[in-house]
């Protein structure tokens, strides 16, 4: 273990210093930065996954000169499993970046780059691993200074600096809020290691565990990207280079959600009222669907995509808060598998949305633009980057043989347990939540419906799609591995449970691998075969016999025909990408449904012929929907912080008279205070 | 053991195969009936499909592999979802496969496939019929969602077989069935809505103001459109058996003795050919709805499941 963390170490470490060794010489720098973090990620793997299989947790730490500040690293399951999440995506991002930063060649620094992000992947692995308050701080911030400076990689454009002056603010917010929760266990603790918040000295008062689960809620929330939290995530993510949005949107974001696990089953040890788990609950199911309506509006795909992630982080959510009610009515089987659930699509979601940003990314190499309008007809142009965005768009649909199919399927299943539960409000509230998650789901179907259909099939939509070509090896190597393991964890859930299960174990108390897993495996059965089960070998079996016997029927009956091509009939005139549906034309029955949340704003203006009224010369067709969190929520906050400093400004007249005057005032306060 | 299950899956497709057609005639004929017309007879689907089967398929050159790949793929999936139903006998062997929610994402999964090759052709008409059934589905799936767990909390189990066997023997019954009932209101206007029938859709027109599965399969020919329709023939099929065994699972074979199953599948035939009468006859009585009215008729379902649940547990104390 020692070996594996220090070879981590090192070799991220030599990713951060030798990239810039090389200047002027991008080339080199993108091999050196990506082929070390490459390296890297496959140690992560590794060390990840022993750290799962270990049976005792594994910690080192090393004491430094500053008060309560140790380097102190511990690799608990629950750690271990983000380090092979990280890692695994981290591997896959590194080997696309390879193909990827050439188009940077020239126009950013690509030594910067590189080494930002190696180090932004250190300060992730670190993160999961860190022990001690101060150190998590620390490295946390890191990640956001690292991220942040990733995102503004662009920085010529406007837009860019905007987006990380953003993410940038609610990064802070964020972290305040984290310094608050850890002070909370601070003064009963004396120290800053968690081992020391885990067994305070006298437990905490029945308050302070409730404002702790508040201020972790919201702090660690802006990260995660839970609603109202969230607005900075469609800004951020899109700004970023494709293979770092990959990075965020698959695993940074899922830190927080690491974080809020260690900080209730953990620090607090798992004892609440069920109350907080129906806010958690409340909190997810909000954020998935808001996030998955917001998702489905976008037509920038990069957008679309970090909106998704929204969604993606509600229905974590709401198997953790799940679990969470089990645990507080002492239901601890069920509370396990709530979280297992939610575990379970947490490496889902890194997965196929690491997938599905390379896949954004591969786009916009190819037709420099995010907006999907103008892509069209790819499939043809780029059969493997379309197949491949093909697999993370079933998988995120939660489409059976994927691996979406099969954590969705297991937060159904805590969802209807709530049959158990002693209070009729639960109940109630739980199955409506899985009613909500059914919604959540069809409309993502829906959303990756259009994504893919606007983009791969039918004809281009511009001059930029037409010339298309399919993007470089080593992109499609990096997007290859992930939907490599799309599928398989979609189909080797007999494999995922146990270690799933080393996880849910420690933080609730029992293991529930041989009550998930039935039939030697082979399906997946919460309590009993008796009550629900599915078998994704089986389903895949099934599949494949039912489509072979639609082959077999359509050649028993129709022999061996050769079809005829011919263009699609157009009623008369020829069939161009004018005639195609638009993306916004796809959704616009959805966007008229919802309208009460959507709120949007048509404008529709003519202009017409002047010989006649029935001609028109040009119209122009503009729709807008209401960010309503930002008109009704960050708005008057920003409004009022900055009317604020403006009142305060009186103080800070320029005259040095007057801030002597102010330091003898402040004196004179003092003094008469301490008197 | 494992040659009587898979002897027993066989005959479960072939059964919802070779039924499906006739479903789809039978419907017909009764809509006929009520028009005062004759109709062609309840076997001309058959003929239909046969015919199709031999013509020569023509492919747009706009489209991608995705097109020629989404018949076998509605196909698969959903004789898959009908293998998971029980149809003449209670205990299917492929209980353990898949329960309900399978069931659901195995239809979702031929829709998602359904609406891209909606797309790929390029014309405006697909793209409408896949916008419109995007729409459909979205609603519906939350009512179906809610009527099942309505279901299944009577029964105790969420797997299909489970809560039909335990049906037909009774077990678990409460004294009121009111709580059963609205399920079963729910998901029959889940089925209308999902299975492309008045008020939600219609299957009978190729008008472009009205059609939203038609147009998404406008531009299949030959052996694929004979693939596509016989799959909308098995979603009917598969919706019509789950309302009829779930509610109604009187006569369906409990035991595996030949009398039983002989039993089991003329009663399964009786029933869900009552049922598609039923859907006949209503689709005689009413007008197909708006596009956006639909969402008041689904939004009915929704609150008819929801009250359901909240019934169950209101009565159980």
């Amino acid at each position: 273990m020692t070996v594996l963390l220090v070879g981590l170490l090192a070799i991220y470490m030599a990713g951060i210093i030798l990239p810039p060794c090389f200047p002027g010489r991008p080339r080199i720098q993108n091999l050196v930065a990506h082929g070390l973090a490459t390296g890297a990620g496959l140690v992560g793997i590794v060390l990840g996954l022993a750290g799962l299989l270990v049976p005792e947790p594994w910690t080192v730490s090393a004491e430094s000169t500053i008060p309560f500040l140790s380097f102190a690293i511990r690799l608990d399951p629950l750690a271990s499993f983000f380090v092979l999440t990280i890692s695994l995506v981290g591997l896959a991002a590194s080997i696309f970046a390879l193909g990827y930063v050439t188009e940077f060649y020239g126009r950013s620094s690509i030594a910067a780059m590189g080494s930002l992000f190696n180090g932004f992947l250190l300060s992730m692995t670190l993160v999961v691993m860190a022990d001690n308050g101060f150190l998590f701080l620390i490295v946390w911030e890191l990640m956001a200074l690292l991220s942040y400076f990733l995102v503004v990689t662009e920085h010529e454009k406007a837009e860019v600096r905007y987006a990380g002056l953003f993410y940038l603010i609610m990064a802070h917010v964020g972290t305040a809020f984290i310094v608050l929760t850890f002070l909370i266990f601070f003064q009963e603790a004396g120290s800053f290691s968690f081992e020391a918040f885990r067994h305070p000295e006298q437990p905490l008062p029945e308050g302070m565990r409730t404002l702790a689960f508040l201020m972790a809620l919201v702090g660690f929330g802006a990260k995660a990207g839970i609603v109202p939290l969230h607005v900075w995530l469609p800004y951020a993510h899109p700004a970023a280079p494709s293979h770092i949005s990959a990075l965020m949107s698959g695993v940074m974001i899922k830190t927080a959600i690491y974080a809020l696990l260690r900080v209730y089953f953990d620090f607090l040890g798992g004892q609440f009222p069920w109350w907080w788990g129906f806010v958690v609950l409340l909190v997810g199911t909000t954020s998935a669907l808001l996030g998955v309506m917001y998702a489905l509006m976008e037509n920038d795909l990069k957008r679309l995509l970090a909106f998704s992630s929204v969604e993606n982080v509600g229905i974590i959510l709401l198997g953790i808060g799940a679990g969470m009610i089990f645990q507080s009515y002492g239901l601890k089987e069920f509370a396990a598998l709530g979280l297992l659930a939610g575990l379970y699509h947490t490496i889902n979601h890194a997965m196929f949305k690491g997938l599905l940003f390379m896949g954004a990314g591969s786009l916009l190499y190819a037709a420099h633009t995010r907006n999907m309008e103008e892509y069209g007809g790819l499939l043809r142009r780029m059969p493997w980057t379309g197949l491949f965005f093909l697999v993370g768009a079933v998988s995120i649909s939660a489409l059976p043989l994927a691996n979406g199919f099969v954590s969705e399927w297991l937060v159904f299943q805590t969802l209807f347990l709530s049959l158990k539960l002693p209070a009729l409000f639960l109940k109630l509230m739980l199955p409506i939540a899985a009613a909500l998650l059914a919604l959540t789901g069809v409309l993502a179907l829906v959303c990756f419906a259009k994504a893919f259909g606007m983009s791969f099939l039918a004809l281009p939509r511009s001059s930029h799609a037409r010339h298309a070509k399919e993007v470089p090896i080593a992109m499609r190597i990096g997007m290859g591995f992930l939907a490599v393991w799309c599928v398989g964890l979609g189909l080797a859930p007999m494999i995922v449970v146990p270690l799933l299960n080393r996880i849910t174990g420690p933080l609730t108390g029992v293991s529930i691998s041989d009550k998930v897993l039935a039939l030697d495996g082979w399906a997946l059965a919460p309590v009993n075969v008796q009550f629900s089960s599915i078998s994704p070998p089986m389903l895949a079996a099934m599949l494949i016999a039912c489509g072979l016997l639609g082959l077999f029927l359509a050649f028993m009956f129709g022999g061996r025909l050769v079809t005829r091509s011919h263009k699609t009939w157009g009623c008369g005139i020829n069939l161009s990408s004018r005639t195609e549906y638009t993306a916004t034309g796809f959704v616009q029955p959805i966007k008229r449904v919802f309208s009460t949340i959507y709120q949007p704003t048509v404008k529709l203006e003519t202009e017409f012929l002047e010989e006649s009224r029935y001609f028109a010369k040009r119209r122009r067709f503009e729709f807008h929907i209401e960010p309503v969190f930002q008109k009704y929520l960050y708005d008057p906050l920003v409004d009022f912080f900055v009317g604020m400093a403006d009142r305060l400004r009186i103080l800070q007249a320029g005259s040095l008279h007057l801030y002597l005057a102010y330091i003898f005032v402040t004196l004179v306060v003092l003094l008469l205070f301490a008197v | 053991m494992m040659l009587q299950a898979i002897t027993l899956v066989v005959a479960q497709a072939i059964v919802l195969l070779a039924i499906s057609p006739f479903l789809v005639g039978l419907i017909r004929k009764v809509k006929a009936r009520f028009q005062c017309r004759r109709g062609a007879g309840v076997f001309q689907p058959y003929a239909d499909l046969a015919k199709l089967f031999r013509k020569q398929p023509v492919i747009s050159t706009t489209t991608s592999w995705i097109f020629t790949a989404t018949p076998y793929i509605l196909f698969a999936s959903t004789l898959s979802a009908g293998l998971l139903v029980p149809t003449f006998i209670s205990q299917t062997p492929m209980n353990f496969a898949g329960n309900i929610i399978a069931l659901v994402y195995l239809l979702a999964l031929g829709t998602f496939f359904l609406i891209l090759a909606g797309l790929d052709a390029g014309s405006a008409f697909g793209g409408m019929g896949s916008s419109r059934e995007a729409i459909v589905a979205s609603l519906t799936e939350p009512a179906m969602i809610l009527s099942i767990f309505a279901i299944a909390l009577t029964a105790g189990s969420t797997n299909l077989s489970t809560i039909v066997h335990k049906t037909a023997l009774m077990e678990g019954i409460v004294t009121d069935p009111s709580p059963h009932l609205m399920a079963l209101a729910a998901l029959c206007i889940v089925a209308l809505a999902e299975t492309g029938r008045v008020p939600v859709d219609n299957p009978a027109t190729h008008l472009e103001l009205t059609m939203i599965h038609e147009a998404m399969v406008l531009e299949y020919s030959g052996r694929y459109l004979a693939l596509v329709e016989w799959a909308a023939g098995l979603k009917l099929a598969v919706f019509l058996t789950l309302i009829a065994n779930v509610f109604a699972p009187w006569g369906i074979a409990t035991t595996l003795t030949p009398a039983a199953m002989g039993i089991g599948l003329v009663t399964y035939i009786l029933k869900i050919a009552g049922l598609a009468m039923l859907i006949g006859t209503l689709e005689c009585m009413f007008a197909k709805l708006r596009l956006f009215r639909v969402t008041d008729l689904l939004g009915v379902a929704f609150i008819l499941a929801l009250l359901g649940l909240v019934f169950f547990y209101i009565l159980r104390g």
